[in-house]
């Protein structure tokens, strides 16, 4: 039902030299972690402008002070010059600065007109004038050539129109500064161009738009200018159109060409890509989450997956693991064609899969450090079958042992420990189920070299003894050391896969900026 | 603070510190006021005073605070215990009287017997709702909240029953070693409860799927089955609980029996240290809680207050809990003592 | 989604093609199961179809009515209020020991109507500032407000206030048929509260915390103030719900009004509201409690069936409605 009018010509920014936004050397700091370092951004009238950056980077944090919602303790901001201190969100949006984020922020029991108008909706006599605020509301809407019915109920839209809509709520309040954080990770490619639409129309009439996305295609499309962020610290300001892919992947990744020679790694074990693959997934997919892929995974391997953020590297570990339902695609486990329902089914099948996301769906905080390691294999031999007390305390010791967990107690609670120590323990969780293919889902990020390396080296180890492993890491040096085998993936495809010798950083790297020319599959 | 806490500061530390604390103090209150109190003698064998009524009284409440300690922990709640225990005694009294030998000792014991099964069933039925259709448990439980009163009252046919059996009347009113069965009883599901969660893994699995859902999904803990056994037991519990109110008054009014059980339990639960946002639990903690709420019932008149007023102290009581366990309560406490730090201020969430 | 277009089509056409938005349906089948009962009903019995049975049906329910009303506005926020039975309790006892001391009849219905909506408040406040779940404080509320019935009274006390008897009998008659000032009273209830929750900002507010508390909190609503304010309303309607019941039944009694609140949590589920929050209309909850009133009427007139079936109708009701809404929001997920 949404139609959208033909996109304009693309302008140049403007050239005005008043941003209409500037904040400088903003810090902020959490506890003892400095999250945004001296960080500056401009953003003129009638530019889109895109802040990039991996995890950790400081976007978020960035665009939460910029919305009032944290408190800046260092630097200024200025609304076209004038210094500004914003407490609340309701301060920001005073100022002109309106945001839609990534989880569409909307109720979806109410009218699309009653969630663009809710708070300030037109009143005669003291009551709620509807016919008045369907009015404005389709007046908006069709402003922005999104045409939908103003009186239909928000959640029978699709995700793509309701973010539309939720844009459509900003706009509605006149703003100069609108603030789009990964609006477009859940949409199709259709649905991306309606939005890039709105977008381009918004720009034209004076909006300054700050864009948040991890697909480099849809940046080189839509932004003009762009802000790279790392590790809460400002890299560069850069106009989109004098800026190559893989200058601005580097910049994003933060390693100079010169230094990005190959480390030291021991052959890959070639050996093993033989014989039947312990893991076949054939056209593996899920909608508006990976598009069909394939893969292999043979014993004693370690299968490096490679991409930025977004591009689908965790969610083809989720769908390898059931812990999402695949849509498309079938998987092969040990030549038994399983359809994997549930994390159950896999871990029955001798599959081990450790969740990125530590807090939310690894660690157990208020349990001690023993039954968080006994949780999975605990869980396999279902609650009438106990683990007998010498047991746990043979396996505990050995893992808190094996893998330098401190401090060694086993009755500490969880959430005294710090990142690196929980990572061990999930990793002690997972190989006490003593499973035939291990998922490691970013297993090193957020914790000290001290236990990076210790768990690098483990999991080389675990490959040696015949375990097969998939390794997603953000960090390329990370998994060119430990794999065998590379798989890179992008905008939610796997876009190469190549034996990994004489690969370098710098090669993956052009492949993810998309300039090599990719190698086939060397089993193809 | 110093490396090893010294004993004081590991008992001010210690979990049931609070509960125990306010169960003394209502204990002293009672002592100043009737220095007797606390006396107890020994007649026919048997033990009376103050403190064995207690322990008595308090029979119901500790049962069904029992199961809902587990279910509470799973982060859900079962507002539908009352209704099971006027179930439960409206199935043991109508199978005492349509029995052949109504005063007989295995009448009482097949009647308790096809009670507590009837609300394991009721239990498992509440489990269904909440783990495979996954309705919150505060609705799903509700259902049978409702309709219980109307199944007792149809499985009683609307009538005030009463029965004549002494062994089953002894469940109320009996003593074993000197000490009252209904406590003991009592006793002997929370040693069952604490073997049953402590002795196999349900009690690490239970808390698991309580703190963190997800992170136990992954893992593997087949939450819908322990879901399901939580509700299960509860209604056995509830069960239980019924059965020995109906005992002690040897009738069953469908209208009355256990009517409000469910939030003293949740009461028991509470002050005795387990969060109702789930996670981990205390089955002594609730063993303490039950007993405050009956030393509570028996304060009242022993302090020259009518007893019909226990609800006020309740809902004192109730708040007072609350507040204490509420995060932001305490920091408004917090801030209001200028030597301790400040609240953490809203920013100090994950930056992700 | 309807279009934007009007279409050329004849009136038949529209009529055939109608189909209600979604967001209806539940009222309508409520709706239905009332003219259903009221059908079946009045095939088997005689005197079920006289309209003044209808009309009975209003005038005995309008205390739960409004009662309904008041927990309506508070599961729209998502929140449920247990205490409102003993609210209920409380306001019998406050207006026959007011009156019994010889206070003016309208400052007994003041001091009801403030006491009510002051406890309303408190758990409000506690609710939201305290962040303690509505289940616990409302519990609270309930025990607060049954213990300070028994500290006014354990006794039963009778109300024979000449002003509340006129009052409690003040009949209007339509032709043949009367209706009573209270059934009147409820139905301006019912009509102010729906005009609140469709055309003011605290209504629509009220939905949008129901649809999504965090979102209405970012989109800058007040959340604090109507999220106190549904608990104020519902404590308010339970205190007018107590003066309707005590003009009903004429005394006061700690023992009054136990588990009152179930039916009103009923009343409103089966009219259509979620309980979860967010959808749900006050007329559905009229029809909810005119559903649990023809199902006491059928079982009255049948006479062979037992009381204790409307309890075990209406959680088969309960459940019916939960599944369905459970199944259908699942679908939309």
């Amino acid at each position: 039902m949404t139609q959208m009018t033909e996109p304009d010509v693309v302008t140049a920014p403007g050239t005005d030299p008043q941003p209409v936004i500037e904040m400088r050397d903003i810090s902020i700091t959490f506890g003892a972690v400095r999250a945004l370092d001296e960080v500056s951004l401009r953003l003129f009238p009638g530019e889109v402008h895109a802040l990039m950056g991996e995890n950790g980077a400081g976007k978020s944090t960035l665009i939460k002070a910029l919305t009032g919602v944290y408190t800046i303790d260092e630097g200024t901001v200025l609304v076209e010059g004038e210094s500004h201190e914003f407490h609340s969100p309701a301060a920001s949006q005073a100022a002109g600065i309106s945001t839609v984020y990534q989880e569409v922020n909307l109720v979806p029991n109410l009218t699309v007109a009653e969630n663009m108008l809710l708070g300030r909706e037109p009143r005669r006599f003291g009551a709620i004038s509807v016919r008045e605020m369907n009015r404005r509301a389709r007046r908006t809407l069709l402003h922005l050539g999104v045409d939908i019915d103003p009186r239909s109920v928000l959640d029978e839209h699709p995700i793509a129109v309701q973010q539309l809509v939720a844009i459509a709520r900003a706009v509605d309040v006149e703003a100069k500064v609108l603030i789009l954080d990964e609006p477009t990770s859940s949409l199709d490619a259709d649905e991306v161009e309606k939005l890039f639409t709105v977008m381009r129309r918004l720009r034209d009439e004076g909006v300054a738009i700050v864009f948040v996305s991890h697909f480099l295609d849809q940046i080189y499309e839509i932004a003009d200018r762009m802000t790279i962020l790392r590790n809460g610290r400002l890299v560069e300001e850069r106009m989109v159109a004098e800026t190559t892919q893989l200058e601005l992947v580097r910049l994003m990744i933060g390693r100079e060409l010169e230094t990005l020679e190959r480390l030291d790694r021991e052959a890959p074990n070639t050996e093993a890509e033989s014989g039947t693959p312990v893991l076949k997934a054939v056209g593996l997919g899920r909608k508006n989450t990976l598009e069909a892929t394939d893969l292999e995974l043979f014993e004693g391997e370690v299968v490096g997956i490679a991409g930025l953020l977004g591009s689908g590297r965790t969610e083809l570990a989720r769908l390898l693991f059931g812990a999402d339902h695949a849509d498309t695609g079938e998987l092969t486990v040990r030549s038994e064609k399983r359809r994997l329902r549930s994390p159950r089914h896999a871990i029955d099948r001798r599959i081990a899969f450790s969740s990125e996301d530590r807090k939310a769906e690894g660690v157990v905080q208020d349990l001690t450090v023993a039954d968080n390691m006994l949780l999975a294999l605990q869980a396999s031999r279902g609650w009438l079958r106990p683990i007998p007390q010498a047991t746990r305390t043979k396996l505990v010791t050995e893992y808190i042992k094996a893998l330098d967990i401190r401090p060694a107690d086993p009755t500490a609670l969880m959430r005294n420990l710090s990142g690196g120590n929980q990572q061990k323990v999930l990793l002690a969780r997972w190989l006490i189920t003593q499973p035939d293919i291990l998922i490691l889902d970013e297993p090193t990020r957020g914790i000290d070299i001290g236990a990076k390396a210790q768990i690098q080296a483990k999991v080389a180890e675990l490959a040696a003894q015949g375990m097969s492993v998939v390794f997603i890491s953000a960090e390329l040096e990370e998994v060119l050391r430990l794999s065998d085998r590379l798989v890179v993936m992008r905008d939610r495809r796997k876009i190469d896969e190549r034996r990994n010798d004489d690969v370098s950083v710098r090669d993956v790297l052009e492949i993810i900026a998309g300039e090599a020319h990719p190698e086939g599959d060397p089993h193809a | 603070m110093p490396e090893s806490p010294t004993l004081v500061v590991r008992v001010l530390r210690h979990p049931l510190m609070w509960p125990v604390l306010a169960l003394g103090v209502l204990l002293v209150i009672n002592v100043g006021v009737k220095p007797s109190f606390l006396d107890v003698r020994m007649q026919d064998g048997h033990l009376y005073g103050n403190v064995v009524d207690i322990m008595r009284n308090s029979a119901p409440v500790m049962l069904v605070a029992l199961g809902m300690t587990l279910v509470i922990a799973t982060r859900g709640i079962d507002l539908s215990v009352g209704a099971i225990a006027a179930i439960a005694a409206a199935v043991a009294c109508t199978r005492i009287i349509g029995a052949g030998d109504e005063a007989a000792l295995s009448t009482a014991v097949m009647a308790m017997t096809y009670a507590v099964v009837v609300c394991i069933a009721l239990g498992a039925w509440n489990g269904l709702l909440v783990s495979v259709l996954g309705i919150q448990p505060i609705i799903a439980t509700l259902i049978l909240m409702v309709a219980g009163r109307g199944i007792s009252m149809a499985i009683t046919d609307g009538q005030i029953t009463t029965v004549n059996n002494p062994w089953f009347s002894d469940l109320a009113s009996g003593f074993v070693l000197t000490l009252p069965l209904a406590f003991l009883v009592a006793i002997g599901v929370l040693a069952f409860t604490a073997v049953l969660t402590r002795r196999t893994a349900l009690g690490m699995l239970i808390e698991s799927v309580g703190i963190n859902p997800e992170a136990s999904r992954l893992a593997g803990v087949r939450s819908r089955t322990i879901i399901w056994t939580v509700y299960a037991f509860s209604g056995f519990c509830a069960g239980l609980a019924g059965l020995v109110i109906a005992a002690n008054t040897n009738s069953v009014n469908a209208n009355s029996l256990g009517l409000w059980i469910e939030l003293d339990a949740i009461l028991a639960v509470v002050i005795g240290g387990t969060s109702l946002a789930g996670g981990r639990f205390s089955l002594m903690g609730t063993f303490i809680g039950a007993l405050f709420i009956a030393t509570l019932t028996r304060t009242i008149p022993n302090i020259g207050i009518p007893s019909d007023l226990n609800y006020l102290f309740k809902a004192v009581v109730v708040i007072a809990v609350c507040l204490l366990q509420s995060p932001k309560a305490r920091a408004v406490l917090r801030a209001g003592r200028p030597s301790s730090p400040r609240p953490v201020p809203a920013k100090a969430g994950s930056p992700a | 989604m309807s279009t934007v277009t009007a279409r050329p089509d004849s009136a038949w056409d529209r009529v055939k093609d109608f189909t209600p938005p979604p967001r209806y349906i539940p009222i309508i089948a409520t709706f239905a199961l009332f003219v259903g009962l009221f059908g079946v009903g009045g095939m088997r019995y005689d005197g079920l179809t006289d309209p003044q049975v209808l009309i009975s049906l209003l005038i005995d329910n309008a205390f739960l009515i409004v009662l309904g009303v008041g927990m309506t506005f508070v599961i729209l926020t998502g929140g449920i209020d247990l205490s409102v039975g003993s609210v209920v309790a409380l306001s019998t006892m406050i207006a026959a020991k007011t009156l019994q001391m010889g206070w003016s009849p309208y400052l007994s219905i003041a001091a009801v109507l403030l006491t009510g909506t002051v406890l309303g408040l408190l758990m409000g406040l506690l609710i939201h500032y305290f962040d303690i779940q509505p289940f616990i404080a409302t519990l609270a509320g309930l025990f607060l407000a049954r213990g300070l019935t028994y500290l006014i009274s354990v006794e039963s006390i009778s109300i024979n206030n000449s002003t509340f008897s006129e009052l409690a009998f003040g009949t209007v008659y339509l032709g043949d048929y009367y209706i009573r000032w209270t059934a009147l009273l409820a139905l301006a209830v019912v009509a102010i509260a729906a005009y609140v929750l469709a055309r003011t900002r605290f209504g629509r507010t009220v939905y949008a915390i129901g649809g999504s508390e965090s979102s209405a909190m970012l989109m800058g609503l007040r959340v604090a103030f109507t999220k106190v304010g549904v608990y104020v309303i519902s404590g308010f309607c339970a205190a007018l719900a107590g003066l309707l019941f005590s003009l009903y039944i004429l005394s006061g009694n700690s023992l009054h009004a136990i588990g009152m609140e179930l039916d009103a949590i009923a009343a409103v589920v089966i009219g259509g509201t979620l309980l979860t929050g967010g959808r749900g209309y006050v007329v559905g909850t009229l029809l909810g409690v005119l559903v649990l009133g023809a199902i006491k009427t059928l079982i009255s007139f049948d006479g062979t069936l037992s009381s204790y079936w409307i309890r075990i109708i209406t959680g088969v009701l309960l459940l019916t409605f939960v599944v369905v809404q459970r199944f259908a929001t699942r679908r939309q997920q």
